[in-house]
């Protein structure tokens, strides 16, 4: 394994024994592996440091960890200032003066990982006094890609809601974040080039958009957690908001002969179209840095567009016969290639996979649809295409909290393949969509439910197959979310050190 | 006009604003498509009053000169903290988010500006020392016109009511200066509640809630009307509450003796806090069952269950035979009854698991001297029978759970039952038993918040209705409420207020409006500006479905 991180507190010299290893070994998501002893070393905030290792490729001026290890070192101690005095009664123990962190330049990502299981482990004793036992970790991520949908169209989201969100993320590790940005209900993107479609299809033209500066501060706020910001511009369907700012991109349905004055999906007849999809996409690429883009493609409704005379006129000179699916695809086809030339890798929802059966681009399938998912995800990778997996991690969906077992408990390679398709699974997400959920629930709604899909996409299946055994351990990581600021909701009956101070 | 006609499409809220608007000019209200508009488009009021009369005209509010006054002849004065304390409060909600006077700017005609409410309190006690009761009046009338609204109410607990409805008849206009529609110039709507007991119960117990959600939830309560906090205090799985009589029940049956109780100067903060509001606050402790967290701070109350002839070192329900037992009891209520000033208890008294009871030789031999012989509930009636004999002797009222009446206790006529098991049919079968039994009854089993669903539940709440069971009229009069219940199996303080909110306002509706309010549709439109309205108070009570609020919760 090239991606390896190493995570090493070893202390030379005397240790001596304190009674027992903590109730809870409390990493989560759990590492790859991970060997513990009794031995334990304290921690002082006035003495410990964070050191750039002699073999670590990176030294300070890296943005990226000396951020982090500003973060990290709020996390480890909260109360840092008066901190732990290290004076623990009358034992007599070493003192973990600090982390070598180890530096590979082509993976800055998963050291960021490695302060967050580091901070996990330091633990604090009846006087306050902080304490690590000594550790190695050897650590990994199972899938590249873990991600976290939030929908801001259906309800806005303030910045301060999803800065807090990408937070939570990096402390379970989930290194995606799928900006669902606009919608049917609301446009809030606002765009360079074309201002209007945020100015006539936000909720509120000043109060409820993401200007160029919020993005900007999502995407780095983001970087120096090691998260990817996937933008989302979905179309030809889920677009309503669009046509009040873009005259003529909706498609006109009709009423027999005339027009009912509502609009359908996306116009994909007109040259124009993609003239502006291909003006927005491009503005799109160069806001969001990230080399794949989410085009969408989902829940298309054909009705519309088969009331409309012009789009029958053209079904019929393409040779699409009545079968509309062929006409979407024709869409998605130019869309596709559309982000090809603009570098990017392109990432549709299954229902573009399930349409266009020849002549696939080669873009990756994120697998939503209930039901047989696996069977999908074996389709997909049968065609030699990445899939990302969110069918069982619809967190929108509330239910009672117990229930974070079932997305604990998906087995996301459980399906008949060759070794090949399973390498093509790249990952999965949890997705919450915004119909129910704005800044009033969001956080409770997601935490710690996402952990649970944050470990599965992390951790070794096999090491982590035991709901039982991670239920204390989750249990333990909710707390420390809230410790964190945090509005994680409780698993069952029972109380945190510190519960959440807010309402 | 291009600027407000821009503005036209951003919702309900500013739509009506908007109209109030052209109001001002030609006297009618219409919609962007042309249709006049009803009261409710732009009048959120939630509850729904009684009786609501309006015209489209609105006055215009101006925090620099807008007062609250006491009315001449008015019972109650400046030394009336209830309402004093509520003129801050319902100040500060109407003027919340602007409170930079724009005045200046004002190019509205002399003489439609509203400058004072005259709250006048018109019987001779305004009780304004007392606390609220199952028999206070919530009655109120107001009429807004210029210069002055007047308010008028039997007793401050109306007046309370009145001025959270008169603050619903504000809104900002789209120019961000205050205006508010308006109820005719002589309009006057007699309000008042259908039901008297409107209640919510919080868990402390399965999580410790920290003072501040209970407070900020008493607030939410009374922008709904809300008039009972039932604080479901203590349970198997702690007990938070500090007793005087008893400091080791909290010390060793709480999460933690020091951050997870609820000391004296908590209680009484609670019960202040709710006075303030005209929220009644009724404790609820529990008994026989759903006691474990009593036992390690009173040794010997629990029941000791065997496993064959020895102790299994575990405790089932509180011992019954025990003399001890009683006398406990008789001087943790005694505390009780001092401590919380309501006339009621509650007593709790669901769900006895009796297979501890059955494993204890010491039990078996008490009920064949009692000649209980196999039916452990006669054991059950005969504890809760002394509980009663010793709670009444405190000159305390109490509730109970349905289980007491269900299993034959004798009980006092003003006993309150509490109806929360089973199915539609069911909870109506037993709502007519109750009362048919000639008890006064309130119901819950439709009102578990704490169940939650995909999409808009709160429909399901909303169309639940007490007195819906087959019954004489007499029996239905015997019906005196309902509350919303947020167990806490699942609850804490970081998902506590928006699962409760805005789906506890349904419930407060169906107790408040009358029986003939129940247009869904209508209701969904009222509500969803009645939840942002919260949320710009501070409330984050979540969405009922897409869409938005003028300002979203900031609190994250």
């Amino acid at each position: 394994m090239s991606s390896r991180c190493n995570l090493r507190f070893l202390i030379p010299g005397l240790a001596l024994l304190l009674g027992g290893v903590p109730s809870v070994l409390a990493v989560w998501p759990q590492p790859q592996q991970i060997r513990n002893s009794a031995e334990r070393y304290s921690l002082s905030a006035r003495a410990f440091l964070f050191k750039h290792a002699d073999v670590s490729a990176v030294r300070s001026g890296c943005d990226v960890l000396d951020q982090a290890f500003t973060r990290y070192f709020t996390l480890i101690f909260p109360e840092s200032g008066g901190g732990g005095t290290g004076d623990t009664g009358a034992a007599l123990i070493n003192t973990l003066l600090h982390c070598c962190v180890y530096m590979h330049s082509w993976n800055l990502i998963l050291n960021i990982s490695g302060l967050e299981s580091l901070s996990q482990l330091v633990e604090q004793d009846d006087y306050g006094a902080y304490y690590i036992n000594k550790t190695e970790i050897e650590d990994f991520p199972r899938f590249q890609f873990r991600g976290l949908l939030l929908d801001t169209s259906r309800h806005y989201l303030p910045l301060q809601a999803i800065l807090k969100t990408l937070d939570a993320m990096a402390y379970s590790k989930l290194n995606v974040f799928h900006w669902h940005i606009v919608d049917d209900p609301s446009f809030p993107y606002q765009s360079r080039k074309y201002p209007d479609l945020s100015k006539k299809g936000a909720y509120h033209p000043f109060t409820h958009i993401y200007t160029q500066t919020d993005v900007r501060r999502v995407i780095e706020h983001a970087r120096l957690r090691g998260i990817r910001v996937l933008a989302e511009f979905d179309s030809p369907g889920h677009t309503q908001s669009w046509g009040n700012g873009q005259p003529s991109l909706l498609t006109p349905c009709y009423r027999g002969d005339v027009p009912s004055g509502t609009y359908g999906p996306v116009n994909p007849i007109l040259d124009s179209t993609y003239v502006f999809m291909a003006n927005l996409l491009k503005e799109v690429t160069s806001v969001f840095p990230d080399s794949y883009i989410h085009l969408g493609g989902d829940e298309v409704d054909f009705s519309c567009w088969k009331s409309n005379p012009d789009i029958k006129a053209f079904m019929k000179k393409m040779g699409f016969g009545s079968d509309f699916t062929k006409l979407e695809s024709f869409y998605m086809q130019n869309i596709v290639n559309i982000s090809t030339m603009l570098n990017r890798s392109s990432v549709v929802w299954q229902d573009v996979f399930d349409y266009h059966e020849i002549n696939r681009p080669r873009y990756v399938v994120e697998v939503w649809k209930w039901g047989c998912y696996l069977c999908e995800v074996r389709r997909v990778t049968k065609a030699g295409l990445k899939v990302i997996l969110a069918s069982p991690w619809y967190l929108d969906l509330p239910g009672p909290t117990h229930d974070w077992a079932r997305y604990y408990n998906v087995r996301p390679l459980a399906f008949k393949g060759t070794e090949e398709q399973k390498k093509l699974v790249i990952g999965g997400e949890v997705c919450m969509w915004g119909e129910y959920v704005d800044a009033t629930n969001l956080s409770p709604r997601l935490w710690p439910r996402a952990c649970a899909a944050a470990e599965r996409l992390w951790s070794d299946e096999v090491q982590t197959s035991s709901v039982d055994q991670a239920f204390p351990r989750l249990t333990d990581f909710r707390c420390r979310l809230l410790r964190r600021g945090i509005q994680a909701e409780p698993l069952y009956v029972g109380h945190c050190k510190n519960e959440y101070q807010g309402i | 006009m291009a600027a407000m006609g821009a503005l036209l499409k951003f919702g309900a809220l500013l739509l009506a604003a908007v109209a109030a608007c052209v109001a001002w000019e030609d006297g009618d209200v219409w919609d962007y498509d042309g249709h006049k508009l009803k009261d409710s488009d732009f009048l959120a009021l939630w509850p729904l009053p009684q009786k609501v009369q309006s015209s489209a005209v609105s006055f215009q509010l101006s925090a620099s000169r807008f007062q609250f006054t006491h009315a001449e002849g008015s019972s109650a004065g400046s030394d009336c903290s209830i309402l004093q304390n509520a003129f801050r409060r319902y100040f500060d909600y109407i003027f919340g988010f602007t409170k930079k006077d724009r005045d200046q700017r004002r190019r509205n005609a002399a003489g439609s500006e509203v400058l004072e409410l005259q709250v006048a309190i018109t019987s001779p006690d305004a009780e304004c020392d007392g606390f609220p009761s199952l028999t206070s009046d919530e009655s109120y009338e107001l009429s807004v016109d210029q210069p002055s609204a007047v308010l008028k109410a039997p007793k401050v607990w109306g007046a309370l009511r009145g001025l959270e409805t008169f603050s619903q008849l504000v809104y900002e206009d789209a120019y961000d200066v205050i205006a508010m529609t308006n109820v005719l110039n002589f309009s006057v709507f007699p309000d008042f509640p259908r039901f008297a007991h409107r209640g919510v119960l919080l868990d402390s117990s399965r999580h410790y809630l920290p003072l501040k959600v209970i407070l900020a939830n008493l607030e939410a309560m009374a922008m709904n009307k809300y008039n009972v906090f039932h604080w479901h205090i203590s349970d198997d799985q702690s007990f938070p509450y500090v007793s005087r009589m008893f400091p080791d029940l909290s010390q060793k049956g709480s999460y933690h003796p020091y951050t997870h109780v609820y000391t004296p100067a908590d209680v009484k903060m609670v019960i202040e806090f709710a006075r303030m509001r005209g929220i009644r606050v009724i404790a609820e402790f529990d008994t026989p069952g759903h006691t474990q967290s009593w036992g390690f701070g009173q040794k010997d109350l629990l029941t000791p269950c065997y496993t064959g002839s020895s102790p299994s070192g575990t405790y089932g329900p509180v011992n019954p035979i025990l003399n001890t037992t009683y006398d406990f009891m008789a001087g943790f209520f005694k505390e009780i009854s001092t401590v919380f000033p309501d006339a009621y208890v509650h007593l709790g008294g669901d769900e006895v698991d009796f297979s501890c009871w059955k494993s204890n030789p010491d039990i078996q031999k008490f009920m064949d001297q009692q000649g209980f012989g196999k039916d452990y509930s006669k054991l059950e009636s005969f504890y809760i029978q002394r509980l009663l004999d010793i709670v009444s002797s405190t000159d305390k009222g109490y509730m109970v759970w349905q289980e007491v009446f269900d299993n034959g206790v004798k009980l006092k006529m003003d006993t309150l039952i509490h109806v929360w098991k089973g199915n539609e049919a069911q909870y109506q079968a037993e709502m007519a038993r109750v009362t048919g039994a000639g008890y006064r009854t309130l119901l819950s089993t439709p009102w578990y918040l704490n169940r939650i669903s995909y999409g808009q539940d709160w429909r399901d709440a909303y169309k639940a209705d007490p007195c819906n069971f087959t019954g004489t009229d007499a029996q239905k009069k015997l019906v005196i409420g309902g509350e919303a219940c947020l167990w806490g199996e699942y609850v804490d303080a970081s998902n506590l207020t928006p699962r409760l909110w805005p789906r506890a306002s349904a419930v407060a509706e169906r107790l408040w409006s009358d029986q003939g309010v129940r247009d869904i549709s209508d209701a969904y439109v009222r509500l969803v500006q009645h939840r942002c309205r919260m949320v710009e108070r501070g409330i984050p009570a979540e969405p009922l479905f897409t869409g938005y609020c003028r300002h979203e919760y900031s609190g994250v």
